[in-house]
């Protein structure tokens, strides 16, 4: 156990002393992060305590869109940025660790070829194109997960927010922004494999994908890097600055006003959270083993809006909540009743917009204050009583 | 209290006028909402305005704030400064508040937070992600509240505040932003009467320290602030002098005060 003193007087302590309910995320998100790899691991495959390998990787992939459903709240639950394009950030994350694990393939490949991927040979070029360079090396690929969604989310940003383009055209521009990535990245000659995407990889740093283990420290990365990035997003939120990205939400003009420049505040948060969407796609990528354009697709990126708006908007752990119970939700409901998930996808967004303004979260919140006021008010007529 | 309302260069032998507006035209759309208007505005002064629905007010206030060029014309703060070059926060950077007509404060931050958004200091992205709070920061905040009369309400959401109030509150936000120059819009609009005449005393309490311009409807109100008053009228100033002076006259009776 940590010394009690010792956490209370770090910064990360502070900050978590005054959030219960982080306390409790990162809480859990630790335990699972130790004993899902280790029923996995050392319970025998009969035994009642096993997590069976399938299972580890789906809660994998859950916990890699919680990741990205945190970068997500982050700008639209905090500064009121509704990004309907952060799936493109995630696809670009994923994109740079699939190159990666391509160049890892070697002459593994079906052609056998140690300079070129499949599709290349197969594509019959002679040469390694100049953005492929580099991703043989492990580190330089992974500051490009980082490196490409920061400037993509820069560029974009920068337009965007100078212009001050906000609300639904922004969102509307996002949805065109990863829309035209799609149709880029389905293209054979963009050099990315085009519809096929990047798949078929062999091993990372050196340890088989296939394997058990591995496996389960990618899960144990996905679980540590949603508690981090959400340690790192309460920060965010608590500072100063997150209290300029509140008063950016609720009253830009005034905040203008108040000498704040705007869109040098929208543009960092963006920025940051794409950088986490990133990092997102990196981890999701070796665990599920493909990456093609449909990532890319405008129906991925609104869903991300969904599992946001389902758990609570602007609470951090709302996110990381509503985007493990719908996508929990959708592989129970693709399995039993494939036809009707999209149906109950819509609904649950209806749903949740006209009863549950707050998601999960605001019901719990609310649920919590009505006992708490029952119990005030009973409380003296229980003593009276007896 | 005039620790945290002091602002400096204030009473420089040098400055002719505090606000300075020439000749300033703007259209929309071929309609003339601001027409060859003039405007001087002394440092230190209290100036109402007032004028019928229309009459250009609200541009004119967006057009020293920047939140709109003007398509002609000079608009000079400080004697030199021209202001037409910069965008909303240069502006609020170099001395100029602004309150708008529906009270703006941030609903779901509490009162202090408000405040201490506003107040007075860097506006960097790395400033405000690193930043702590200096106990003398938070006696100015403290202050501010007070002489706004929130005192009570500090911790509760500006959400949950009175309409009154949060003119109140938005008011303070603006002192401790620190300018010079403080734009009012409309500040009484909705208020009971007993918050009228103290929103005009808690003005007047502010002038001493600070350039105020107002501009309101409420005839009132007008009198208790006891100012210069400039009429405007389709663009341009109708009419300039003590309330006494202005409602005698005819043109103002017949566009404004008759009505």
């Amino acid at each position: 156990m940590i010394n009690k003193a010792i956490f209370e007087r770090s910064a990360v302590g502070r900050l978590l002393l005054a959030d219960k309910a982080g306390r409790y995320l990162i809480t859990g998100l630790l335990a699972v992060m130790v004993v899902v790899p280790l029923c996995n691991l050392l319970m025998p495959a009969g035994s009642f305590l096993h997590i069976p390998t399938y299972i580890v990787v789906l809660l994998g992939k859950y916990l890699c869109y919680a990741l990205l459903a945190l970068a997500l709240d982050l700008v639209w639950g905090y500064c009121g940025i509704l990004s309907l394009g952060h799936g493109a950030f995630f696809a670009l994350g994923g994109y740079a660790m699939g190159m990666h694990l391509m160049r890892q393939i070697g002459e593994r490949g079906v052609y056998g070829n140690a300079e070129l991927p499949d599709f290349m040979v197969f594509l019959n070029w002679t040469e390694l194109p100049w953005y492929w360079y580099g991703f043989d090396n492990f580190f330089f690929a992974m500051f490009m997960v980082a490196l490409v969604p920061a400037a993509l989310a820069f560029v974009f940003g920068w337009l965007a927010f100078r212009s001050r383009v906000t609300g639904v055209y922004l969102s509307i521009i996002t949805q065109a922004m990863t829309y035209a990535l799609l149709l880029a990245f389905f293209r054979n000659d963009m050099g990315f494999g085009g519809n096929n995407g990047l798949t078929d990889f062999k091993d990372i740093l050196g340890f088989s994908l296939q394997s058990d283990v591995t496996r389960c420290v990618l899960f144990a990365l996905s679980a540590l890097s949603v508690a981090l990035a959400y340690i790192l997003c309460r920060a965010i939120v608590s500072s100063k600055y997150g209290r300029v990205l509140v008063a950016i939400r609720d009253a830009e003009s005034r905040t203008r006003f108040m000498g704040y420049r705007v869109e040098h505040f929208k543009l960092f948060v963006f920025v940051v959270s794409a950088i986490l969407a990133g990092i997102a796609g990196a981890l999701y990528v070796p665990q599920v083993g493909i990456i093609n354009p449909g990532e890319f697709g405008p129906i991925n990126s609104i869903e991300i809006v969904i599992w946001v708006a389902i758990g609570g908007r602007g609470t951090l752990f709302g996110a990381v909540i509503g985007a493990i119970a719908v996508n929990y939700a959708k592989t129970y409901f693709t399995g039993a009743f494939p036809e009707v998930w999209l149906f109950m996808l819509g609904a649950l967004f209806v749903i949740s917009t006209l009863y549950l303004p707050k998601g999960i979260v605001g019901v719990v919140n609310q649920m919590r204050e009505r006992r708490a006021e029952r119990d005030a008010t009973s409380t003296p007529e229980q003593g009276a009583q007896s | 209290m005039s620790a945290v309302v002091k602002s400096p260069g204030f009473h420089s032998a040098e400055m002719q006028s505090m606000l300075y507006l020439n000749g300033v035209t703007k259209s929309f759309d071929g309609f003339k909402a601001i027409n060859n208007l003039s405007l001087d505005i002394s440092p230190g002064e209290l100036r109402a305005i007032i004028g019928p629905n229309g009459a250009g007010k609200s541009t004119m206030m967006d057009i020293i704030t920047g939140k709109t060029r003007p398509d002609s014309g000079e608009v000079k703060f400080r004697d030199s400064i021209d202001l037409t070059q910069y965008d909303e926060a240069d502006i609020a950077n170099l001395g100029i508040g602004r309150k708008f007509q529906k009270p703006t404060v941030i609903e779901t931050l509490t009162v202090w937070e408000n405040v201490e958004l506003a107040l007075a200091g860097t506006r960097s992205v790395l400033r405000a992600l690193l930043h702590k709070l200096s106990s003398e920061q938070a006696d100015k905040i403290d202050e501010v509240i007070k002489l706004v009369g929130l005192k009570v309400k500090t911790n509760d959401l500006a959400g949950s505040l009175s309409h009154g109030q949060k003119q109140w509150l938005e008011i303070g936000m603006l002192i401790v932003q620190g300018p010079e120059l403080l734009l009012v819009d409309e500040p009484a609009a909705g208020m009971t009467d007993h918050e009228t005449m103290e929103t005009a005393a808690l003005l007047k309490e502010i002038n001493k320290d600070h350039t105020v311009v107002v501009v309101e409807h409420d005839m009132d109100f007008i009198k208790a602030l006891d100012s210069k008053v400039t009429v405007l009228h389709e663009g341009s100033v109708l009419a300039e002098g003590r309330l006494e002076v202005v409602s005698a006259n005819p043109r103002v009776i017949e566009v404004y005060l008759g009505r």
